[in-house]
């Protein structure tokens, strides 16, 4: 492990993807107790839609705090206007390391910069076909974390774990448990050779947002095809039945 | 990579069967098996790429990395391991368990304590090489070193194969699709012929029989751990076997002990069944969450290892009456 004493550095940004429930915040939370044991300042961002409890959790940590919420935005596309000025607070607070934390509710959104170290947090009680199911924010991640382990056995926690690798064959792919943490302190090692970040300007996000605004983006409720405006796409309905 | 692209589908295919499973999670079907591999992407339509979530660039990285899995895995194996060697770390209440403890190939050894103590803990343990990192403190040797810590994340070299206490099934897939699955992501080839026999093997151990087509998560207690134990017997080189007590839920536990515990493996197994205990030529005696004794089977023991035997038959003769609906008036 490295201690404080052993760098003087440049802050990090680690963006933390995933599915809700699935743990994000539980391996961050033994992720950043590890980071303050060796003497590292860490610092938090929570985005998430409506409401959130994480940023309580982080606080009670004794780490400084972010919450961002994007209310009736998709989450990611709110997390791209705005992690820029979490940037320039942690940098402001001299932090060694600062952790985002996404809400994972968009499938087909991700958090992912090019340059900057990128998260996903699974669990093994997804199903065997997640893996594939899940978009940008699992195919492009840099580390695969997959959480709770303990609750399946060994021989499923490999069948999981092979899915996950056809759906990202580079990544890093590691088990920790957010309970006991086991595992925490080997992601945490992996968070100290992240790359710094000095500034988001001009930054290139992994994988397109998708193409969004259709009408009911602009908050259109009535449905039928003459209130249907821009982006639509249509269904395709096979004939043939079984 | 370049190559890949100029073959044909077909002759893709039938080199690389799993390729038709990698491309169909990206919603790739082939409909041409003349063209090559390149055209058949240059077709799709850039809204595909977008719908899955994913760039071409992506996709042809993660088809190298898992060509790269197929062929290597074929020929590589797990570093070998003559011994290993547990360095104690403190109890429950932080007294430190002062012990160094190492296993040799060949050795069985059973771990006894009453519920609780840590006896699983301590096969989690081995099974994650800790390092002075979970709430025991302890610390695993490999052959006497620091274990590579690449290995405690490596899909393909597993050094311990582990009969976990903890046998709940999640995934919604069949008996005959789960193994097959777990032999794929071993990648070990034959496999259907494979399926089959840890299926029938599984079938000898537990009670009731099922079939391939039975989903997983509708195994009893007794039939999943059959069939963990017939899978981890087969599919698995790992040099080391963890096994957390193979006596619940009523399945045959000398034939399945004797399926696991081959020559040259390092085995360590929890219980709470003396005849399995006393099988171990030694057994660690666990309390608090430490080891708290090493004691050597003996040889008086293991004499009445055979009287056990007898008590053991005995009694289940009366399970065998009493599950197929006899009175136990007269024993
Ligand atoms: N058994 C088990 N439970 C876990 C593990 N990791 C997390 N959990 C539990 O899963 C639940 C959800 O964990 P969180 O860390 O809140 O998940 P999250 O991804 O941050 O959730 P959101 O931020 O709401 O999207 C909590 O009750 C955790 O205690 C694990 O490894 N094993
Ligand atoms: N040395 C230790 N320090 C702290 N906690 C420990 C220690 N050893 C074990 N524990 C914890 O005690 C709990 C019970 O341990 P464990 O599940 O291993 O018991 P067990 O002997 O396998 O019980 P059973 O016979 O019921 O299966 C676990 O949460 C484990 O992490
Ligand atoms: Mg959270
Ligand atoms: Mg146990
Ligand atoms: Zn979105
Ligand atoms: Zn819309």
């Amino acid at each position: 492990m490295l201690f404080k004493s052993d760098v003087h550095k440049k802050m990090k940004l680690v963006t933390i993807s995933g599915p809700p429930s699935s743990g994000k915040t539980a391996v961050l939370v033994n992720v950043i107790k590890s980071l303050k044991n060796s003497g590292f300042r860490a610092g938090a961002v929570k985005y998430d839609c409506l409401a959130t409890d994480d940023d309580a959790l982080f606080r009670s940590l004794g780490i400084p705090v972010q919450t961002g919420l994007s209310g009736n935005l998709c989450p990611d596309h709110y997390f791209v206007s705005n992690i820029e000025e979490c940037l320039k607070w942690g940098i402001s607070l001299n932090l060694d390391l600062l952790v985002s934390e996404s809400a994972g509710l968009c499938n087909r959104c991700s958090p992912h910069i090019k340059g900057v170290l990128a998260v996903c947090v699974i669990d093994n009680l997804m199903g065997v076909t997640t893996p594939k199911k899940i978009g940008p924010m699992l195919k492009f991640a840099d580390i695969v974390v997959i959480t709770k382990g303990d609750i399946v056995s060994q021989a499923e926690r490999e069948v999981f774990a092979f899915q996950v690798r056809r759906a990202n064959a580079k990544a890093k792919i590691m088990h920790v448990n957010g309970i006991t943490g086991q595992g925490a302190s080997e992601l945490t090692s992996l968070f100290l050779q992240a790359p710094e970040t000095e500034t988001l300007d001009g930054g290139i996000l992994r994988f397109s947002m998708p193409a969004a605004l259709c009408s009911y983006c602009l908050g259109e409720t009535k449905i039928g095809m003459e209130h249907q405006l821009g982006n639509v796409k249509r269904i395709k309905i096979k004939q043939e039945q079984p | 990579m370049i190559d890949i692209l100029e073959k044909k589908i077909g002759h893709l295919t039938a080199e690389f069967p799993p390729l038709t499973e990698f491309f169909s999670d990206y919603g790739i079907t082939f409909n041409d098996l003349h063209a090559t591999l390149g055209e058949t992407l240059e077709g799709l339509a850039e809204e595909h790429y977008e719908d899955m979530g994913i760039d071409r660039e992506k996709l042809l990285e993660n088809l190298d990395g898992f060509l790269q899995r197929i062929t290597l895995s074929e020929i590589a194996e797990a570093p070998t391991v003559s011994e290993i060697t547990i360095i104690g770390g403190h109890d429950k209440n932080g007294h430190p368990e002062e012990i160094e403890l190492t296993l040799l190939r060949g050795s069985v050894t059973s771990i006894v304590g009453p519920t609780g103590s840590g006896k699983s803990r301590l096969l989690a343990d081995i099974e994650w090489m800790a390092q002075n990192d979970t709430p025991t403190g302890r610390t695993i040797r490999v052959n006497g070193q620091k274990p590579d810590p690449e290995l405690r994340f490596s899909l393909e070299y597993k050094l311990v194969a582990q009969l976990s206490q903890n046998m709940n099934f999640v995934m919604d897939i069949t008996v005959a699709e789960f193994v097959f699955m777990h032999a794929e992501s071993r990648m070990i080839s034959a496999i259907d012929t494979l399926v089959a026999d840890i299926i029938a093997q599984a079938n000898l151990l537990a009670g009731e029989p099922f079939t391939g087509q039975t989903p997983v998560t509708a195994l009893s207690g007794g039939q999943s751990r059959a069939l963990m134990i017939a899978d981890t017997a087969f599919l698995s080189s790992s040099p080391v076997v963890l096994i957390d007590e193979i006596e619940n839920a009523g399945i045959d536990r000398k034939k399945a002990l004797s399926l696991l515990v081959r020559k040259e493996k390092i085995v360590l197994m929890a219980t709470h069944d003396p005849i399995l205990a006393l099988m171990a030529e030694r057994r660690l005696i666990i309390k608090n969450g430490g080891i708290q004794k090493i004691v050597t089977t003996t040889s008086r023991e293991k004499e009445n290892l055979i009287k056990l035997e007898e008590i053991d038959n005995k009694f289940l003769a009366l399970r065998t009456r009493l599950r197929s609906g006899e009175m136990l008036e007269e024993l």
